[in-house]
């Protein structure tokens, strides 16, 4: 998928999703931050570092991590805490210093007593986090993830998003999340739209999904609970624009009635 | 499947004992210095000896004689072909006939010691897998290997390609499960027909699991160089192997072992 014109800059420590329809180009765009692909034209610039200089090329995949969406064919190791090693190893840094990252990573995924498990025994969701663990424990200021929730159960879904949350939040990590699923996007700080290889909106998640019409055109969904939001303020109740989860209309509803 | 799950070789028991938390290295080595023996030997005496050898190990490894036994039977349709073999086809003192069969005296002993020396190897080798994990079993291999880099030996990649096998065998297990069950439900017929027909039944889920094999590796091959892998050069490892004093007790005593039963059978 080739992409053209965009024109794009992620702050440190913002929440960023990336939608559009298979096809679009959202993985293509999510491979070219850490340079697993380059660009033909144009360059991508990660932390003052061009994707295009093949010297910086290992310290911009420590600094950009990835996680995939087969939670199968992403991890190496047969245990849990070999395969978040795998990347410290990488890095050839020194034992002791691999096993505090490897603990300190495990942790803040709240994978610890999993430690010494068999990879190929844990669930969907935990084989996400431990995907996500790997990428912790080299340090990166950025983490991308392609998809990570489509092949999970609702509870590995959830697992892996409060995860990505709480490393947003309390760990300041910028989050890059491409996803085809409305509901996980509005978690995001902004939301890019991709479509025919294209940036085709940007914007935080109550003005992408108030677009109502722009988005039909480009044949994508809103979450469930922002159409629901939209017959209601059609129908003369005022629901603010912000409302994107259950919970939120049901506590609006509630003081609205 | 029945084969792969039956298989003691290569299932690893977890447990502290005084085998089980030796250095890999040591076991290898102790188990490359048994084999070297086996095939040195070649009277009954000395099979006795290094079953006794071999016996010990199974005690001091806490591991029940019965299980380890168990590991042979995928190995017995080798050994009776083996026992076969030597008893009808060896020349020497006729003491027994049937038909065009004849049954020499030679024939009799000569497969009784490869039979020994077969069910030992089995044994001897089972023991090296059943207490020492297919991690530290990599570990200790790589290391062992790893002289030979200066010579273009690829230790390094081997110990890898070895730990990627091990990751993917109950995946790629499950995929021929899913596969099969696909298939079955499609209409195939996996049991009846002589042997030509059912491997040719087979193909079915060979194809797409060879397919989807492709695949993963692609995919695994992306997501580690994400995670900045580059072969072995500057890489370091989380676990180190080291040498204590038991190691060098356990190789010394097995060198003596093998040194005098060698020389002396």
């Amino acid at each position: 998928m080739a992409l053209k014109d965009i024109d794009l800059e992620i702050q440190q420590g913002e929440f960023v999703s990336i939608i559009g329809h298979n096809g679009s180009g959202k993985s293509t765009l999510a491979k070219l931050f850490n340079a697993l692909l380059l660009p033909t034209r144009g360059d991508v610039i990660v932390g003052g570092k061009n994707t295009k200089d093949g010297d910086k090329l290992w310290a911009i995949r420590q600094q950009v991590g990835m996680v995939f969406q087969n939670p199968d064919n992403q991890i190496v190791a047969t245990t849990v805490e070999e395969d978040v090693a795998f990347g410290p190893e990488n890095l050839g840094l020194s034992p002791d210093e691999i096993g505090r990252r490897v603990d300190e990573a495990l942790a803040l995924v709240g994978m610890e007593e999993h430690r010494h498990r068999a990879t190929h025994l844990l669930s969907g969701g935990q084989k996400q986090r431990v995907a996500i663990a790997g990428v912790i424990a080299m340090r990166p200021s950025c983490i991308i993830l392609d998809e990570p929730t489509s092949m999970l159960d609702p509870v590995g879904r959830r697992e892996v998003l409060e995860t990505v949350q709480r490393l947003n939040r309390q760990e300041g990590i910028t989050v890059v999340l491409v996803t085809h699923f409305m509901e996980e996007a509005a978690l995001a700080e902004r939301v890019l739209v991709m479509a025919d290889g294209g940036l085709a909106l940007s914007g935080p998640p109550a003005e992408i999904f108030s677009e109502g019409e722009q988005m039909r055109q480009l044949r994508l969904d809103v979450p469930q609970i922002v159409q629901l939001a939209w017959e209601l303020r059609r129908s003369g109740i005022p629901v603010p624009r912000e409302i994107f989860s259950i919970n939120e209309l049901v506590d609006y509803l509630c003081q609205y009635a | 499947m029945a084969l792969l799950r039956d298989m003691t070789l290569g299932q690893y028991i977890p447990g502290e004992s005084f085998v089980h938390r030796l250095d890999p290295r040591t076991k290898i080595i102790v188990t490359m210095l048994l084999i070297i023996l086996l095939f040195l030997v070649e009277t009954f005496q000395g099979y006795g000896l290094i079953a006794l050898f071999i016996g010990g190990l199974i005690l001091l490894a806490r591991l029940s004689p019965r299980f380890v036994l168990r590991g042979i039977r995928p190995m017995l349709v080798i050994i009776l072909f083996t026992l076969v073999l030597h008893v009808f086809l060896s020349e020497g003192e006729i003491i027994g006939q049937l038909g065009p069969l004849k049954v020499t005296k030679e024939g009799l002993f000569k497969g009784g010691m490869m039979v020994t020396r077969l069910l030992l190897l089995i044994i001897g080798a089972s023991l090296l897998t059943l207490t020492t994990s297919p991690i530290a079993l990599t570990d200790g291999i790589e290391a062992i290997l790893s002289p030979g880099k200066r010579f273009g030996l690829p230790a390094h990649e081997l110990a890898m390609m070895m730990t990627i096998a091990l990751r993917f065998i109950p995946t790629l297990l499950e995929e021929m499960d899913k596969i099969t069950k696909a298939q079955m439900a499609r209409g195939a017929d996996f049991e009846t027909g002589n042997i030509v027909q059912r491997a040719k039944s087979l193909l079915p889920l060979l194809v797409p699991l060879f397919v989807s094999a492709f695949r993963r590796a692609d995919e695994l091959a992306v997501a580690m160089e994400a995670r900045c892998y580059r072969g072995g050069e500057g890489r370091t490892k989380m676990k180190q192997l080291l040498f204590t004093g038991r190691d060098y007790a356990v190789i010394s005593l097995t060198l003596t072992f093998a040194v005098i039963v060698g020389s002396l059978f």
